[in-house]
């Protein structure tokens, strides 16, 4: 177990492609990080570097006090669960768990006392003789995660570890990796690209944009107090409406707009926070041409049009029993927005 | 099955067993003859049942060999033979296996360079450089020896390029997940990428080993000594022997011995295969 100091972390590949850059993080020990971002923002290769597959070409890393810069994956203590599992095909599932702990000089009764244990822990005990091919999925997906952890590393490293997997072996697998975190008290760092996976799983979330981080905190922090423009567009589904202050050409919407921060110039609202009727607290209001209603149950959607032509979505719980092409008013109640300004991309509320 | 009507498949397993006749036939032939005595061959009506002779024709080609056409008996050839093809069916398969190794899995200087470089050997098989490799080999007085015989056709563009684009396919979270295990390049070597190839070095093993056994050319230019000789050369010795007429049915016991060993190794080989086929499949 160990905390991870990350100072000013950079990679740039061949050919002068930046993939990262200025990381500053500080991870705890036991804490379970969430990377997020969308697809080429850089959270494979940030993973990748403290992992050591990927050389560091700016800044440095500490597992512990270890400087661990210039040293080889294996002499990191770490390990780490590929999205395509990387199951070597043809050993044994037994031999799969072992081989790390053979490498390192562990004893033959040592290798299968821990095998055995996690094998337990993991229930993949039946499946031990066989080979990776004569598995399903989800248990292939066990045993990677039984060749990381039968090692006891210090720090657990899983790329998109579910994303091979159906929807519903995903979300059991998703507790199952949560409790075992849990339990373990190991420090992981856990990429996906799944919100939800995202949300459940962090001690705390990093979203990263461009190689950037974009913002740093718990789950609900960071769906609350989105930090800039694109957090607030990012978590959250469906993402968050913006709207820029020329759509409120009202003038009682003038007045309510001056009690916002100076600068602000565009507000964000979530769809389950718009109203379609006006509510007792401030609210701005909009007269939008209904587009669309989506009837899902409790997370049916309506998608309607603001006069100068910008999509807002709306999540309603019951049909609001609209037809399309109509007129109607769409309530903003004022304490439930998220100010921010456009040209620096941040919110403006930050004390 | 396109059709399966009886009279379709009359005609087809008649033209099947017509072609395997035609290619089985004159193997045929040189079993029978090689069981007949001296003259039987040559008295223009071949006789289509094995002859009495068999036996002491064996014994007589594995031990005694003909001294006056200059062969050494024939299990001294077979033993040549099989130490020449394993020598080079061995050497070929480690040499191509580690470079293909270094191509692919390591950086330094002019990778693609020694790559190409190994490629377009590809187009200069033993025969065009025969005469300069004859002259190195002989300069290095390696003329009527195993290693004189072996080496120069050990280098292998071939097999170097088979097993790059296996390798190649091989995922390259294979090689990482075997770092964060500890296992440095040549355990990664011994004990993922070895075990991974095994049907590509089996299928190799057999193409190599008939390579080898059936090279001529080459044994025929460096040996002059007698305990050199290799069986494929040795039939050329056994026809065009000194005397008069060839001794046919001795050839033909020869030629039988001859194609055997191959034979072997393709059958052994291929319990391999399938082994490797059903087992080491992703
Ligand atoms: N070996 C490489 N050489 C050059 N550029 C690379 C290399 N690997 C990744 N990149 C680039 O670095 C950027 C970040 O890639 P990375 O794989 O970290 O993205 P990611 O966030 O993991 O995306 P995804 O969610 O699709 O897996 C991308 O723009 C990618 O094109
Ligand atoms: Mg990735």
């Amino acid at each position: 177990m160990a905390s991870i100091q990350i100072n000013r972390l950079g990679k740039i590949y061949t050919g002068d492609v930046r993939a990262v850059s200025e990381i500053d993080l500080t991870i705890k020990d036991g804490e379970f990080i969430v990377l997020v971002g969308p697809s080429g923002c850089g959270k494979s290769t940030l993973l990748r570097m403290i992992a050591g597959l990927e050389s560091i070409s700016e800044g440095d890393l500490f597992i512990g006090e270890r400087r661990v810069n210039d040293l080889e994956p294996s002499e990191r203590d770490i390990a780490m669960v590929f999205q395509n599992y990387a199951l070597y095909p043809h050993m044994t599932v037994y031999n799969n768990l072992g081989y790390g702990l053979k490498n390192r000089g562990f004893s033959k009764d040592e290798i299968k006392t821990r095998v055995d244990a996690i094998a337990k822990m993991l229930e993949i005990t039946p499946f031990l003789e066989r080979k990776p091919k004569a598995l399903s999925g989800g248990q292939r997906q066990r045993v990677a995660m039984g060749r990381a952890l039968v090692r006891e590393p210090k720090v657990f490293l899983l790329d998109e570890p579910l994303s091979n997997l159906d929807a519903k072996l995903r979300v059991q697998m998703r507790l199952e990796i949560k409790q075992l975190q849990k339990r373990l008290k190991t420090t992981s760092l856990y990429v996906t690209h799944d919100q939800l996976e995202a949300m459940t799983l962090a001690d705390r979330l990093v979203v990263l944009n461009q190689g950037r981080i974009e913002q740093v905190g718990s789950p609900m922090d960071v769906y609350n107090r989105p930090e800039t423009l694109f957090v607030a567009q990012f978590i959250g589904s469906p993402s968050m409406n913006l709207i820029p202050f020329t759509e409120f050409q009202q003038s009682d919407n003038q007045q309510l707009l001056s009690h916002l921060p100076a600068t602000t110039d565009i507000l964000g609202i979530r769809p389950d926070q718009l109203l379609l009727s006006k509510p007792k607290e401030d609210a701005l209001r909009l007269d939008c041409q209904v587009c669309l209603f989506e009837p899902a149950g409790a997370e049916s959607h309506l998608y309607v049009k603001t006069p100068l032509g910008q999509d807002l979505t709306l999540r309603v719980d019951i049909d609001p029993q609209v037809r399309e092409n109509t007129t109607l008013s769409v309530y903003i109640p004022l304490n439930k927005v998220h100010p921010f300004n456009q040209s620096s991309q941040r919110r403006t509320d930050i004390q | 099955m396109v059709e399966n009507n009886s009279w379709s498949r009359f005609v087809t397993h008649c033209i099947l067993i017509l072609g395997v006749a035609l290619v089985v036939f004159p193997v045929y032939l040189a079993v029978i003859a090689s069981t007949h005595e001296a003259g039987t061959f040559l008295s223009g009506t071949l006789p289509l049942l094995p002859g009495s002779q068999g036996l002491e024709n064996y014994k007589q080609v594995l031990f005694e060999g003909r001294s006056r056409a200059g062969t050494p008996p024939l299990h001294t050839m077979l033993w040549n033979s099989f130490v020449m093809a394993m020598t080079i069916t061995i050497g070929k398969l480690l040499v191509s296996l580690l470079s293909a190794f270094a191509i692919v899995y390591f950086r330094f200087p002019f990778r693609m360079f020694f790559f190409w470089v190994i490629f377009l050997t590809l187009m200069l098989p033993v025969e065009v450089r025969i005469v300069p490799t004859f002259q190195v080999v002989a300069d290095l007085g390696m003329l009527n020896s195993f290693a004189g015989l072996s080496i120069p056709l050990i280098a292998s563009a071939t097999a170097t390029f088979l097993f790059r684009q296996f390798f190649m396919t091989i995922p390259e979270e294979m090689l990482e997940a075997a770092r964060v295990d500890g296992a440095g390049p040549m355990k990664f070597f011994k004990d993922i990428l070895l075990p991974l190839s095994i049907t590509n070095i089996a299928a190799l093993f057999v193409i190599m080993f008939i390579y080898g056994w059936n090279q001529y050319l080459w044994p025929l230019l460096i040996t002059t000594d007698p305990e050199y000789y290799t069986i494929v050369m040795g039939i050329q010795r056994m026809v065009t022997g000194a005397d008069a007429e060839p001794l046919w049915h001795l050839v033909m016991a020869t030629v039988v011995l001859a194609a055997l060993p191959p034979i072997l190794v393709i059958l052994f080989m291929q319990r391999l295969f399938v082994k490797g086929l059903t087992e080491t499949e992703k």
